[in-house]
């Protein structure tokens, strides 16, 4: 609760440090207070507590997810330093809009009734629509700004529609009153309806087959930050309150809906995983990249005994790993046009250690080992080994396979092929945000039970 | 309230809804200008307020009001959100025909 209050209130101070004409420490000051925040949500650690009528509940399934959320918007943060160089006088305002957006997602993570999801979603999508669109002179940031918008608010009238069914079959709001009703045998049948259609709406956030097709064009033509936010935040958040809802809801769910979630996350792996291996854009290919990962996480939610800690750990490697992959990016498409593969020939040899950054991301979303993206997958697969499903699992294992072959057409080119451009300058904020990432990365992989244990 | 609500019967209330709704669907889906999409989606969140409303007297229990004033608010921020976003599209390609949009290609 204070986190959340914490939080919007930062956005707020953001905004009114532009007033005060303190741009120049903006950032440094964000990353301290949002540091300052991770510390005010760790306190709330194994207290389980309700809010404002059980609009907020926090628990450690909260917690956890707004502290990986926190220390997402910090990365973000930190990389958007140098990354409006060119309209200094708007960098208040996108600090602010991520910060907001981090509200947003805390309150998806931490709701108790369905008001509080909703409005979460909704500060979480809408800024993510203004971010979408900031480049306000480019088109291929209208374009993609405006398809993400029709999208968004598509999916938003279909969760909203199945609030309201809900809402109609039981006569209240509250997730408790929800939970008692998935279980209870007699119980109208708009509920189970409302419940679809709210699962088809979070598919369309996480960008799941079949509700896919928006994601790549949104994400090539996006500002490369944006891109950022979307496949690592906005991802895993939609995901988090994905199996949130989930949970509360499964109580007696019929056989056939788990077999609707392996087809879903068999096909989501399998399309995005075909699809990204003839793109030759890296934005584009790691929009593909991501939908395969949302099948991948969707994994979690298959199986008797389905576990927060698995999805938490997933979550991390897959958004940690992305967030090195992005720094890389922003340096080196910097003043470029686009973000193809050929511009990132011959990193290697320019900037050994941006090279790899990069290379580690992509190991480690591919699944090699000592990586945190291995573990988790180990986990991921033997868990949903356990509930026995053979035939998903191996599916998975061919994937991950597949997956290694795009990943290493970029790997090659930053290796075998001689530089196109001259790369100059080392932007402290990108390459520290590029140190914490791989250190982090390092860190879970190594000992992977350090983010398990958080969730038991 | 309650009166009207019995004469009329709930169920016809989901049927108008749904309805609605999938105007509003059909509208998103096929109609190319970009002002039309949008008053698309507002059939749809509307066709959604007339159904909470409707439920909340069905119900007796005034939440399902209040969250229309919430879905209300945050349907003007995303409208505003999306008038914006077309208004600078209108600036780059004096158009606001949305198959207009495909320099976004794989």
């Amino acid at each position: 609760m204070n986190t959340l209050i914490a939080i919007t209130a930062l956005g707020v101070i953001c905004l009114i440090f532009e007033l005060l004409n303190l741009r120049k420490i903006l950032v440094p000051f964000s990353i301290v207070a949002l540091c300052g925040i991770l510390y005010l949500n760790s306190l709330d650690y194994n207290q389980t507590a309700s809010y404002y009528n059980n609009m907020i509940v926090v628990d450690n399934f909260s917690v956890t997810f707004t502290a990986l959320f926190i220390v997402l918007t910090t990365f973000l943060v930190a990389l958007g330093h140098h990354f409006y160089d060119d309209v200094p006088e708007k960098l208040s305002d996108f600090v602010a809009i991520k910060i907001f957006l981090l509200s947003g997602a805390a309150a998806m993570v931490s709701f108790g009734n369905l008001a509080m999801f909703f409005l979460g979603i909704e500060v979480l999508s809408i800024s993510l629509y203004i971010l979408a669109a900031s480049r306000r002179l480019n088109i291929k940031s209208n374009e993609s700004g405006m398809k993400y918008f029709l999208m968004g608010s598509f999916a938003s009238g279909i969760i909203l529609f199945g609030i309201c069914l809900i809402y109609g079959a039981i006569g209240s709001f509250d997730m408790r009153v929800i939970m008692e009703a998935a279980v209870s045998a007699d119980v109208e049948e708009w509920f189970y309806i409302g419940g679809i259609l709210l699962a088809i709406g979070l598919l369309f956030k996480i960008a799941a087959v079949p509700f896919h097709f928006w994601a790549p064009d949104v994400y090539e033509g996006a500002p490369a930050l944006t891109t950022a936010t979307m496949s690592t935040l906005a991802k895993v958040t939609a995901m988090a309150t994905f199996f949130k809802l989930f949970f509360a809801m499964s109580g007696n769910l019929p056989e056939t809906s788990q077999t609707v979630l392996v087809v879903l996350s068999g096909l989501s792996m399998t399309v995005g995983n075909i699809m990204a291996l003839r793109q030759a854009n890296v934005k584009r290919m790691l929009a593909f990249s991501g939908i395969s990962h949302a099948g991948f996480m969707l994994m979690t939610l298959i199986g008797t005994q389905i576990s927060a800690g698995t999805l938490l750990y997933y979550g991390t490697a897959y958004a940690f790993a992305g967030i090195g992959a992005f720094s890389v990016i922003l340096y080196v498409c910097r003043h470029l046009e686009n973000e193809d593969i050929v511009n990132f020939q011959g990193l290697g040899k320019s900037n050994p250690f941006l090279a790899f950054v990069l290379t580690t991301s992509l190991l480690s979303m591919a699944g090699i080992p000592i990586f945190a993206g291995f573990f988790a997958k180990l986990m991921l697969f033997s868990q949903v080994l356990e509930s026995g499903h053979l035939a998903l699992v191996i599916v998975a294992v061919v994937n991950s396979i597949i997956a290694v072959g795009y990943y290493f057409k970029l790997i090659l080119a930053m290796y075998t092929k001689e530089p196109q451009h001259e790369r100059t300058g080392r932007p402290f904020y990108i390459y520290a945000v590029a140190t914490v990432a791989l250190l982090l990365n390092l860190t879970i992989g190594l000992f992977p039970s350090l983010v398990t244990d958080l969730l038991r | 309230m309650q009166d009207v609500l019995n004469q009329v019967g709930i169920n016809n209330y989901i049927f108008l809804s749904v309805l609605l709704f999938c105007i509003g669907v059909f509208g998103v889906l096929y109609r190319r200008n970009a002002i039309i999409v949008l008053m698309s989606i507002e059939i749809m969140l509307n066709a959604v307020n007339l159904l909470f409303v409707a439920f909340s007297t069905y119900h007796e229990d005034a939440q399902g009001q209040v969250f229309v004033f919430f879905s209300m608010a945050v349907a003007a921020a995303e409208v505003a959100v999306g008038l914006a976003i077309l208004v600078s599209i209108f600036r780059n390609i004096g158009s606001i025909d949305v198959s207009n949009l495909k320099k976004l290609r794989g």
